[in-house]
């Protein structure tokens, strides 16, 4: 389903700012994989999902998704092929647009934006059921500004946006990390379920030892720009937030330095 | 002062309200280009300055030149998207800051400008020679016409915006980040909005040179601080009168009222006999007034200064 092969990426290139943020990245998702991706900071987590949802052009390599290589694709003619949420919760959504709106905005993506109405109504009927199903009392509120909402509801919305047409990939960019722990594990558990449901393919970026454990069927770590650690089916199963630790030191050669990932 | 006061006839004021209106509404429409640009986009577009001046001079050659009003009113309507479809590739295509490429825009019009009315800096077109949409010399079909205008252009605006495509624009003065996430091209979107924009700037250049009589290669000086003292006056008023029940089409009828309210407030100076030059600086010091009241009132909750203050309280200073 999607296919990353060798991909470098330099910042700066040639000043004092220099910065591989990519070096040599290859990784092969099957179809339903989900993914959870763990590694220190600046180890190229977001860099590597920056790189597939095609913010940038990569200096070297090629991103395969669904048989199709997208390496020269801007982001906004990958968009559909890919669901995104990001680490804030403004950036997945218009503020001063109303919840309706910006759901039916989603509900285009990959596809031509005419002269039609921007909502029907049986798309609101859809909206409707869908936002049910996050239970935050959303479904009454079409017609409310985003920018009313709470930063845990504005990245559930983001988060049935980025799915409403099922997307190839879905890339999570530590989309918890801001939330407080109640709200966090209300949006992972509504993650689980839209994934389960729907068999997406997922990316999910998790500075939580604990969370890259329970969730997802595979598990890879990354350092210094590579994927040093990869492991999946029953080996994840029986995976420990200790075992984590012992294996970051052991590729690392230095301690997970957030406490964020030990606790919670 | 006796005789100041005894020189302002207040008959005379009511009797130049309706020429007022009937600019404010001509205006109105400028400043609905302005608030495509500048509040849906998120973009300050000073090229309108020079585009204002464009609808002008290609309507007024194209009359004298013997074509039918409408059929100006079209092409000088299409000039507008043009002069905006530039601004937009200078700033999408070619990296330029959208503010600097506005300005090269209106910069490079006053010599296209001049080139369209031969190089002289104005020309006339009486309405007693030529058939004109509308003119000042009869008020009262002025104001009819120009209301028509506005109903039109509203309509037409919140169809627009309210379908995918205008949709998809709004989205990108919104939250860019987003858009081209859900696959919007956002560069297509800006160059589209300010389009739209210097049309309807264009549009609103192309009625007031026959309502004038004349189009002056000057005429647009200064039209993106009036379009934005509109803009912010009508959003003002509307927001006071009609609260959190302000729609989008509510928002462009008050921006209509705000265009109309400059020029009443125009006709207010003149007629208190105060020197019309000055108009430029009250409408620049409301404008910077109207823009800096939310940010203060920001401020004034979550400053340094009030958190000193409190700081020094605490501590019994």
């Amino acid at each position: 389903m999607l296919e990353l092969k060798n991909i470098h990426k330099t910042f700066n290139p040639g000043t004092i700012n220099e910065k591989i943020a990519l070096n040599g990245v290859d990784l092969k998702l099957d179809e339903g994989d989900f993914v959870t991706v763990i590694g220190g900071n600046g180890a190229g987590k977001s860099t590597m999902l920056n790189a597939i949802a095609g913010v940038w052009p990569v200096d070297e390599g090629s991103i395969i998704i669904d048989g199709a290589d997208v390496t020269g694709l801007p982001d906004y003619k990958r968009a559909k092929l890919i669901g995104r949420v990001f680490q804030d919760p403004m950036t997945g959504t218009a503020a001063t647009m109303q919840i309706e709106e910006n759901l039916a905005i989603a509900n285009r993506r990959g596809l031509r934006r005419g002269l039609k109405w921007q909502v029907s109504s049986g798309e609101r009927e859809q909206f409707k059921q869908k936002l049910k199903v996050l239970n935050l009392g959303l479904e009454d509120r079409l017609t409310s500004k985003v920018g009313l909402l709470s930063g845990g509801q504005r990245q559930a919305l983001t988060l049935l946006m980025a799915t409403l047409q099922r997307p190839k990939i879905l890339l999570l960019d530590e989309h918890t990390a801001a939330l407080d722990p109640k709200t966090a594990e209300k949006v992972l558990d509504a993650t689980d379920t839209i994934v389960n449901s729907q068999k997406l393919t997922t990316l999910m970026v998790t500075h939580n030892m604990k969370d890259a454990i329970i969730h997802g069927n595979r598990l890879i770590m990354m350092n210094a720009g590579r994927i040093v650690l990869d492991i999946k089916g029953e080996e994840k199963k029986r995976l420990t937030v200790e075992d984590l630790l012992h294996q970051f030191e052991r590729v690392s050669g230095q301690e997970f330095a957030s406490d964020k990932a030990l606790l919670g | 002062m006796e005789a100041y006061l005894s020189s302002l006839s207040l008959i005379g004021l009511i009797g130049r309200l309706p020429a007022s209106v009937a600019q404010g509404l001509i205006w109105g429409i400028m400043a609905l280009g302005v608030y495509v640009t500048f509040r849906l986009l998120d973009i300050a577009d000073l090229s309108v300055d020079g585009t204002f001046a464009t609808g002008g001079a290609v309507t007024a050659m194209l009359i004298i030149a013997g074509v039918n009003p409408w059929t100006s009113m079209i092409i000088a309507l299409i000039c507008g998207l043009l002069v905006g479809c530039v601004t937009g590739f200078l700033h999408t295509k070619l990296g330029i800051p959208a503010i600097l490429a506005g300005i090269l825009t209106q910069y490079a019009l006053y010599s296209i400008n001049l080139a369209i009315m031969g190089f002289k800096a104005n020309q006339a077109i009486s309405v007693d020679k030529y058939y004109l949409l509308i003119s000042s010399r009869n008020i009262p079909p002025a104001i009819v016409t120009g209301l028509g205008f506005v109903i039109v252009v509203i309509a037409v605006m919140y169809w627009f915006f309210g379908t995918e495509m205008g949709s998809a624009l709004r989205a990108t003065g919104c939250n860019p980040t987003m858009s081209k996430a859900q696959g919007i091209n956002i560069n297509t979107m800006k160059v589209l909005g300010l389009a739209i924009s210097n049309g309807l700037v264009s549009l609103a250049g192309c009625l007031s040179a026959q309502y004038s009589g004349f189009a002056d290669v000057k005429s647009g000086q200064g039209a993106i601080v009036i379009g934005l003292a509109a803009v912010i006056i009508g959003e003002v008023l509307g927001e006071s009168i009609m609260g959190k029940k302000l729609n989008f089409a509510g928002r462009l009828i008050f921006i209509i009222f705000g265009g109309i309210i400059y020029y009443v407030i125009y006709t207010l100076v003149l007629w208190l006999k105060l020197d019309p030059n000055l108009m430029k600086l009250f409408t620049a010091i409301i404008v910077a007034v109207f823009l800096a009241v939310p940010y203060l009132k920001g401020q004034a909750k979550n400053s340094f200064a009030r958190a000193g203050k409190n700081s020094a309280i605490k501590e019994g200073k």
